[in-house]
């Protein structure tokens, strides 16, 4: 995929080819270990065409950023690659989702299955109604990941460390996780998430509602977690963008305009779409 | 353009809106209190028509928690008894206890010898005094031959009488007579006439006596029918509603059917009564008069309210719940039965105890079904015929006697009780389930 400066300002006219193959984005797609493949993706809302002919690799031990303009497409983008968007009625999904190769929208694939290989955490904290340790034994119970109690005690804890939050709740494991703070909460989803050794983590904004000191947390753990797991974390705020990920991809209107290296999107950006964006002349 | 604005008691502008309000405020403050003085007045108002309500039927009810016995001394002479040497159990049960009740009335007035004096004295005493003494002598067989005393219902003209529920001078029809008076008075003064507790009232089924006459029949009854009623209709109720919210397309079929629960939830109960006969009894076959018959009318009609309120609780339980469990890999039936129901819980509980409570006072539906009879016997299974409480409320409320006035204003309270009991159970069942998300 060769590199093409673009000098066109105006969106609409940014426009894929009818065949739905080659985007018109800028910038190179693929990562060298890829994941997540996705090719020529397109969502409906009923009448809306919320994102129009998307094409991304999200690679295997990377942290992706997906930055825009609010209604740009990002939540809509990564909500599709753990079929979240199955549960919206009229929404309609097209084009080629890959996961390590196999097409999760294939009827084949099962989607609980998928679930538990891609992970989301959302923009609220929403631990479960239950105690502190349900909330992370809850994935492996259900999915028999833990054979005895002190297995399943072993996944906790392990979660729960690696989530860093196991040293603050230790000791109150048995209250109800919607007790917590909310950078708190946001840990134990994160905890939830990892305890049933997902491929990819799905975040959607989930600083956003959270303190700086906590959100600070949340982005050390990030990088720690991104040794382990593909990341792809929607933000609002390019500080964060710039902080935690090693790729950032520009939605603009429900399409990819650009991908690249997180330094030169930020110092050097090819579109002038994307220019805008992290100069601050708009969104 | 002057940028500084003048003082405000400088600005015309502004203090003529100060006047203008200020003018207004009197009038607005005194409004405000006289809408609180109307809050204040209905509830006020709703309390005191309560409190009049309970009043009325507990001074009219209490004295029937308590029945007037007689205490005779009897001789359990095998001859008049009727028993031979070496009696059994069976000819025991049989025997005429209550020629010894007589026998034990006529020693105390010896000097009533006419025949139809005799029989105004021996109607002092209840019918069932005999099968009280009867049960007295087939729990101890050995008191065959002996003396004993005993307090033994009196009847139910006597009972009031002894409560003060009737004047000594009124010719209502079937009251004592003036001579009845007389050996009644002799009675008391003996201090041979007490109040004990009115055991017979919870023990015994419905009867043409009313000092025999008590609640356990309809209270069975009722409790047969609630319990078919719960375990049909809350199952059911609970699933239908889960089906229309969580999984049913939308499309219009499943609009028809959501907009004819609506309205089933409005028809008038007696129009399921009909469909029970047509349906249960006819067709099927079913015990007329039977709880079970009832239980599944009652069902009919409670099954939209159920469902009603459980779908609007399920609805209640935010989207974010369900999307957690979703994106932690949860199939659709565990997102339901592990996540949402826990919280949508408090509220279909509360739909079924409305459910149930409406239930447990209708009695039109049940009238079709047979259940609106006078039935004597305790049932002992929901196959038996029986009837229910508010049935039997109204039943009493329709016989002449003066003592079953009291029995029916006693069988309110023990309607009362029975719905009180049921709602606090649900607010104890609520706060086990309350979960906060």
């Amino acid at each position: 995929m060769a590199s093409r400066i673009s000098t066109t300002t105006d969106a609409a006219a940014f426009v894929a080819p009818a065949g739905g193959g080659e985007p018109g984005t800028v910038g190179d797609i693929h990562a060298s270990d890829p994941v997540i493949t996705v090719r020529g993706g397109n969502v409906h809302y009923g009448e809306t065409h919320a994102l129009k002919n998307v094409s991304l690799d999200i690679g295997r031990n990377e942290v992706v950023a997906l930055i825009g303009p609010s209604g740009c497409g990002k939540s809509t983008f990564i909500r599709c690659l753990n079929r979240m968007n199955d549960t919206i009625d009229g929404a309609r999904v097209t084009g080629e989702f890959r996961l390590d190769g196999q097409d999760i929208y294939a009827p084949e694939m099962d989607v609980v299955m998928l679930r538990t290989r891609v992970g989301m955490v959302f923009q609220k904290p929403n631990p479960f109604a239950k105690s502190i340790y349900e909330n992370v034994a809850y994935g492996p119970r259900i999915h028999g990941l833990a054979r005895s109690r002190s297995e399943l005690d072993d996944i906790v804890y392990g979660s729960l460390k690696r989530a860093g939050l196991l040293d603050e709740v230790k000791d109150r494991l048995d209250r109800p996780g919607t007790g917590l703070s909310g950078g708190q909460q946001q840990r134990l989803c994160i905890a939830r998430a990892i305890a049933v050794n997902p491929e990819v983590i799905l975040m959607d904004e989930p600083c956003s509602a959270l303190d700086p000191i906590a959100t600070a947390r949340i982005e050390d753990l990030i990088d720690e977690l991104s040794q382990n797991y593909a990341i792809a974390i929607v933000t609002h705020s390019m500080q964060q963008a710039a902080r935690v990920s090693r790729r950032v991809a520009y939605f603009h209107l429900g399409m990819l305009v650009e991908v690249g290296a997180t330094d030169k999107i930020f110092t050097n950006p090819s579109h002038r779409l994307t220019e805008d964006y992290v100069t601050g002349r708009f969104g | 353009m002057n940028t500084e604005l003048p003082p405000p008691d400088r600005n015309p502008a502004s203090a003529r809106v100060r006047q203008i309000v200020e003018a207004g405020l009197v009038r607005r403050y005194r409004r405000e209190r006289r809408f609180r003085a109307y809050g204040l007045l209905s509830v006020v108002s709703g309390v005191l028509f309560l409190g009049f309500l309970l009043t009325t039927i507990v001074l009219n009810g209490y004295s029937a928690f308590r029945q007037t016995k007689l205490q005779l001394d009897l001789d359990l002479d095998p001859v008049v008894l009727g028993l031979g040497d070496g009696a059994d159990s069976g000819a025991l049960a049989s025997a005429d206890y209550q020629a010894v009740v007589k026998a034990g009335l006529g020693r105390l007035f010896p000097q009533v010898v006419d025949r139809k004096e005799r029989r105004e004295l021996n109607a002092l005493a209840s019918a069932s005094a005999g099968y009280t003494l009867r049960d007295m002598v087939v729990a101890h067989p050995d008191l065959v031959g002996r003396r004993i005393t005993a307090w033994l219902p009196a009847d139910d003209k006597v009972d009031m009488l002894f409560k003060g529920r009737v004047g000594r001078g009124s010719d209502a029809g079937g009251q004592l007579n003036q001579a009845q008076f007389a050996w009644v008075d002799e009675l008391i003064a003996d201090g041979r006439v007490a109040l004990r507790f009115n055991t017979a009232f919870f023990t015994n089924g419905d009867s043409r006596e009313p000092e025999m006459a008590g609640i356990w029949g309809a209270t069975k009854g009722s409790f047969f029918m609630l319990m078919v009623t719960l375990v049909l209709s809350f199952p059911l109720g609970v699933a239908a509603a889960i089906y229309l919210e969580e999984f049913a397309p939308r499309n219009r079929w499943v609009d028809f059917i959501e907009v004819n629960i609506n309205n089933l939830a409005a028809v008038p109960s007696i129009v399921f009564g009909l469909l029970g006969l047509a349906v249960f009894i006819n067709f099927f076959g079913m015990p007329r008069s039977a709880p079970l018959v009832g239980g599944l009318v009652l069902s009919l009609m409670t099954l939209p309210v159920i469902i009603i309120a459980s779908r609007a609780a399920l609805r209640a339980v935010p989207p974010s719940v369900r999307e957690a469990a979703l994106g932690i890999g949860s199939s659709p039936m565990q997102m339901v039965f592990h996540h949402v129901l826990p919280l949508a819980m408090p509220g279909m509980l509360t739909g079924a105890i409305i459910g149930m409570a409406r239930a447990l006072g209708e009695s039109a539906p049940l009238l079709m079904v047979g259940m609106v009879a006078f039935i004597v016997d305790v049932p002992s299974t929901p196959l038996d015929p029986a009837t229910v409480l508010p049935v039997q409320i109204y039943l009493w409320a329709d016989s002449p006697e003066r003592a079953f006035a009291e029995r029916t204003s006693a069988a309110i309270l023990v309607l009362l009780g029975f719905l009180l009991v049921m709602n606090m159970a649900a607010v104890w069942l609520r706060s086990r389930f309350e979960r906060h998300w």
